[in-house]
């Protein structure tokens, strides 16, 4: 008898610990967040625009006038950052809609593989395009001295302080999406373990 | 058929874990000076802070390759291995994506902010960092390769397999 009780109450605490409204409402709140700060990198880092004029020379009293402008596309690490961030920012939105809806579609249990692979490869995508993006800036604030190049944030100000905010927002989304793809995982093991368990009961 | 699959990830492992050691070597031992307009001119892999990351991301990974040879295949640390192995990929993707946004710049220059391509003066540096790239680049192909293998044979996501 109360061998029954005891094995009453772990599958109770089973059935009640296996559905948890908090995970699911968890997993899809960090998925807005990470959505979000993709997003904002994206937009910050595309609308990144700076133009300034440089007086080069001075001709008796007239001074000769430079205009230069800095954009995020005259350099191909931020156009990856930018393309990459655009691309995780369209998969978090679609995640987001097949969290909302999705245990109506399912075809033989494909859900949750698919969804935790797509976000392994997503959490490796941003994290190369954020790592490229903090490699140039460094370049373009610090310079290098080896190879002449001069470092271009003092010039810049606003540029280089877009930039930077575009990256943290990057890394931001890259730690949410960790959390993400581990909360994936952790369905998809938890989901195959029920199947074997109900195979193994029939 | 499973003593073949054994041997042959087991080749994977040994062949991913030369390349990065490769990668490392070839990448920390790039080194040329040279003259250019009476000014002595050194470009040593150090001297970026890219391939410094390059270099420490693929010595970590070469010593994890070969700790990771000698686990006995029936172990439960496997699964263990699933968890390292995508923390490693994902660590060697950053750095060639990294390492190959400085190498652009190095080679092509960026007219934009003045800077200058560098490998017309330092051409042996510039073709050992190229060889140690690709060597880097082939390595991150095989570490995904065998990620997405340790994750079918722990977790069996796409269900080939009947238990």
């Amino acid at each position: 008898m109360a061998l029954q009780s005891g094995e009453k109450l772990a599958m109770l605490v089973g059935n009640i610990w296996s559905k948890p409204r908090s995970r699911y409402w968890t997993l899809v709140g960090l998925r807005l967040l990470a959505f979000l700060a993709t997003a904002a990198a994206t937009l910050v880092m595309a609308l990144n625009k700076q133009t300034k004029t440089f007086v080069v020379a001075t001709i008796g009293t007239t001074p000769l006038k430079l205009t230069l402008t800095a954009k995020f596309h005259h350099t191909p690490a931020f156009v990856f950052f930018v393309i990459a961030n655009g691309l995780v920012s369209i998969h978090n939105l679609v995640m987001i809609m097949v969290d909302l809806l999705g245990s109506k579609f399912d075809y033989k249990g494909f859900r949750f593989p698919m969804v935790a692979i797509l976000d392994m490869l997503n959490v490796a995508l941003v994290s190369g395009g954020a790592n490229a993006a903090v490699f140039m800036a460094e370049l373009g604030k610090n310079g290098n001295s080896h190879a002449r190049w001069d470092k271009i944030c003092d010039k810049f100000g606003a540029y280089c302080d877009r930039g930077g905010g575009a990256l943290i927002a990057s890394f931001l989304a890259l730690a949410f999406m960790l959390l993400i793809s581990f909360i994936s995982i952790l369905k998809l093991v938890n989901s195959s373990s029920h199947c074997s368990v109900s195979h193994n009961n029939n | 058929m499973a003593e073949s699959k054994r041997i042959f990830t087991f080749l994977l492992r040994f062949i991913a874990f030369c390349t990065t050691l490769s990668a490392a070597i070839i990448m920390a031992s790039s080194r040329e000076k040279t003259t250019v307009l009476a000014l002595s001119v050194e470009a040593k892999y150090s001297d970026t802070p890219a391939f410094k990351y390059f270099v420490i991301v693929n010595a970590i990974v070469s010593i994890y390759g070969f700790l990771i040879l000698f686990l006995p295949s029936k172990s439960q640390l496997w699964r263990l291995v699933v968890a390292l192995d995508a923390v490693f990929t994902m660590l060697l993707t950053s750095s060639i994506s990294a390492a190959l946004a400085i190498a652009y710049v190095g080679k092509e220059g960026n007219p934009n902010a003045g800077w200058l391509p560098i490998c017309d003066q330092v051409r042996k540096y510039c073709n050992q960092v190229k060889g140690a790239l690709i060597v880097g680049f082939i390595s991150v192909i095989l570490y995904i390769l065998l990620f997405l293998y340790s994750v079918h044979k722990a977790l069996n996501p796409l269900l080939l397999e009947k238990s």
